[in-house]
C-alpha cells in the first residue's frame, strides 16, 4: 500500500487527472449533463471552458453530440451518473459503438455504495449493459492511481469505452510501481496454499483487502486479485487463477447478473475443471437508501460478509 | 436517381421506396449543387458533412453517391446483401462517404450537432447538413438537440425535414401531429425556411441562404410527397417499407422515364 496516498473517490481522481490531461491533449473535450459538480468534470470546465460543453439534463443528446465530435478526431469524455448515461443505451449502442465513435462514457455513482440517495441514483446494471456491446472497452478502477492510469490510457485507446467510478472514497491498494494493463488481471495477494481466490473490481477491492487481513489473522490464506478490465478480459489470467484454487469468488457492487461475476462465469464455463464459482453482488433485487457500510453488509459484499462467505466455503 | 432507387430496392426485395423517393430532390440538391465534397476523397478534411438521420431513406443517398462517383453504379445492386458496404441502413464504418451510422430514429441531429461543434472548435470551414424524417421528430432526443444547437450558435448546421406526411402506422397528422411545426422551431431559436421539397428552384436558394447563417442553425421544412415520381406509390403509406416486384419495377421506371424526372 502506498503511504503517500489518502483515500479518495475514483470520481475525484478522474476529475483531477482530466484537468491535468487537458493541457497536453488539446483534442480532449468534455461534456456533462448538469452533474459536473458530482462527476468532478467541473475541474476541467474551469480550466478549459472552451472545450467543455454543458448539455443540460439531456443525456441522449450529449451522447450523440460527443459521437459526432469523436468522428472528427476529438477525444470526448461524457460524464453523468452511470445509471443515467447507460440508461440511454440505444444512443450508446448506435451513435457510439456501432458508429465506431471513440467516445469515453464516464459513469459515476457506481452501485449501492452511494448510500443515502437510494436506488434511482445507483448504477447497478451499467457494466452488464456496456459489456453487451461489441467493441466496447469496459473499465473499473479501484483506487486513485489506477484511475489516473486508466484515464491517461484512454487518451489514445482506439475503441469506445465505459469507465465506472465511485462516489465514495477508496483506500489506495497500489504502490507507485503499479501499471494498469488493458485486459490483465492484477493479483494483489497470492498464496500457494489457498483454496479460495477472490476476484474483485472497483469499490469491493478494498473490502476484499480488509477481508484478506481478517482471514490472515485467523490463519486462513486466500488469493486476491483486482480485475480492472471487465471487457476485454484476458481468459488466460482468469483460468490460471482458477486452476490453482477450489473456489473462485467474485465480489462486486453491481448486479450479480451481467457484471464481473458473469464475465468470469463465461470464461470458466468454457473449460472443464473442478473449480466452483460463487458470485457475490446485488442479487437480482433493487438497491435502497442507507449508510454505505450497512448496505454493503446487507447485500453481502462488506469485508465481514466476505469473510463469512469464505469461511463457509472452506467448511463446506 | 429515382430509377436507381427503384432498381436497387427491387433487387434487394426489401427497403423503403416511399421515404427514399420523397427526399430524392433534397439529396440531389445537396450532392450535385450545394455541398462541397470530392467523391475521390471521401475523407477530405474540409468537406461538407451530411448526416441522413432518417436512415431508412439511405437508398436515395446511395444513388446520389454512386452517380457522383463515390463507387460504381453497379454496386447499388448489392444493397442489403450479405457482406455489402451498402447496408439496409447506413454504416459509416463500411462505406467511405457515409458520415453517421443511423437507423434508430432521432439520433442523427445530435451527431450532426457534434460534427458542427467540431468545425467550430477547430475553426474549419465545413457546413453540416442533417436530413430528418417527419415521423422521426416525434423522438424526444430531436427536441433536446433543437434546444442545444441554438445555445451553441451553430450557424454551420442546417437540418432539413422531409415532410412527406406518412409513417408506418399512418398519416403523421393522425399518429402524432407535428403542428404547428414552423412555430415550434422558431420558438426554439432556429431560422426556419419552408420550401417545396421537389423543386430545385426552391431548395437550392434555401440551402444557399442557410449556408450564410452565422449564429443560428437553420431548419428547412421541405414539403414533399411520399413515393414521389411513381403514381401508384405517391401518398400511399403501404409503400413505406415494401419493395416493388419485377412488374411494378418495370411500370415505375417507365413512368419515371416518361416524365423525365431525371434527378
Amino acid at each position: 500500500m502506498s503511504s503517500n496516498q489518502k483515500p479518495k473517490a475514483t470520481r475525484q481522481a478522474f476529475g483531477e487527472v482530466l484537468a491535468e490531461l487537458g493541457t497536453k491533449h488539446t483534442n480532449l473535450v468534455v461534456f456533462d449533463a448538469d452533474l459536473a459538480k458530482s462527476t468532478k468534470s467541473e475541474m476541467f470546465a474551469k480550466k478549459f471552458p472552451d472545450r467543455f460543453y454543458e448539455m443540460g439534463i439531456a443525456e441522449a443528446n450529449m451522447i450523440g453530440t460527443a459521437a459526432g465530435m469523436a468522428m472528427q478526431g476529438f477525444v470526448p469524455f461524457i460524464c453523468s451518473f452511470g445509471c443515467f448515461v447507460t440508461g440511454r443505451f440505444d444512443q450508446i449502442r448506435m451513435s457510439v459503438a456501432y458508429a465506431g465513435a471513440n467516445v469515453r462514457v464516464i459513469g459515476t455513482h457506481a452501485g449501492v455504495g452511494i448510500g443515502d440517495d437510494g436506488h434511482s441514483q445507483m448504477g447497478l446494471e451499467d457494466l452488464s449493459l456496456m459489456r453487451g456491446l461489441p467493441t466496447m472497452t469496459v473499465l473499473q478502477p479501484c483506487d486513485e492511481l489506477e484511475t489516473r492510469q486508466m484515464i491517461e490510457f484512454l487518451m489514445t485507446h482506439d475503441a469506445p469505452a465505459y469507465v465506472r467510478l465511485t462516489r465514495q472514497n477508496l483506500i489506495p491498494v497500489h504502490d507507485g510501481e503499479y501499471r494498469f494493463r488493458l485486459g490483465r488481471v492484477d493479483v494483489l495477494r497470492e498464496s500457494a496454499t489457498a483454496n479460495v481466490a477472490i476476484l474483485a473490481t472497483g469499490a469491493t477491492v478494498q473490502e476484499c483487502v480488509r477481508a484478506h487481513e481478517i482471514l490472515q489473522k485467523q490463519g486462513v490464506q486466500i488469493t486476491l486479485a483486482n480485475v480492472p478490465t471487465i471487457k476485454p478480459l484476458n481468459s488466460d489470467d482468469i483460468l490460471d487463477i482458477a486452476k490453482g484454487h477450489r473456489w473462485l469468488l467474485t465480489v462486486e457492487d453491481h448486479y450479480t447478473i451481467g457484471g464481473l461475476g458473469s464475465a468470469v462465469a463465461e470464461i470458466i464455463s468454457d473449460r472443464s475443471g473442478p473449480t466452483r464459482l460463487v458470485r457475490l453482488g446485488v442479487n437480482d433485487q433493487f438497491g435502497e437508501s442507507g449508510e454505505p457500510i450497512e448496505l454493503y453488509d446487507k447485500f453481502g459484499i462488506s469485508a465481514a460478509k466476505i469473510v463469512q462467505t469464505v469461511s463457509g466455503l472452506l467448511n463446506s | 436517381m429515382r430509377v436507381s432507387i427503384i432498381e436497387m430496392l427491387t433487387e434487394a426485395k426489401s427497403g423503403h421506396p416511399g421515404g427514399s423517393l420523397s427526399c430524392t430532390e433534397i439529396v440531389a440538391a445537396l450532392y450535385f449543387s450545394e455541398m462541397r465534397h470530392d467523391p475521390q476523397r471521401p475523407d477530405w478534411s474540409e468537406r461538407d458533412r451530411f448526416v441522413i438521420s432518417k436512415g431508412h431513406g439511405v437508398p436515395a443517398v446511395y444513388a446520389a453517391m454512386a452517380h457522383a462517383g463515390y463507387f460504381p453504379v453497379q454496386e447499388l445492386m448489392t444493397l442489403r446483401k450479405t457482406g455489402a458496404r451498402l447496408q439496409g441502413h447506413p454504416d459509416r464504418r463500411r462505406l467511405p462517404g457515409i458520415e453517421a451510422s443511423t437507423g434508430s430514429l432521432g439520433q442523427g441531429l445530435s451527431v450532426a450537432q457534434g460534427i458542427a461543434l467540431a468545425s467550430k472548435l477547430s475553426a474549419k470551414p465545413w457546413h453540416t447538413y442533417c436530413l430528418l424524417g417527419d415521423g422521426e421528430i416525434q423522438e424526444g432526443q430531436v427536441w433536446e438537440a433543437a434546444m442545444s444547437a441554438p445555445k451553441f450558435k451553430l450557424g454551420s448546421l442546417t437540418a432539413i425535414l422531409d415532410y412527406n406526411h406518412g409513417q408506418i402506422d399512418g398519416r403523421v397528422d393522425d399518429v402524432m401531429s407535428l403542428e404547428p411545426l414552423a412555430d415550434k422551431w422558431r420558438a426554439f431559436n432556429w431560422n426556419v425556411i419552408e420550401v417545396d421539397g421537389h423543386k430545385f428552384e426552391d431548395l437550392i436558394p434555401a440551402l444557399q441562404k442557410a449556408r450564410k447563417a452565422t449564429d443560428k442553425p437553420t431548419f428547412v421544412i421541405a414539403h414533399t410527397i411520399k413515393g414521389k415520381g411513381v403514381s401508384f406509390m405517391e401518398g400511399k403509406i403501404e409503400w413505406h417499407g415494401v419493395a416493388p416486384n419485377k412488374d411494378q419495377e418495370t411500370a415505375a421506371i417507365k413512368e419515371i422515364n416518361a416524365k423525365g424526372v431525371r434527378s
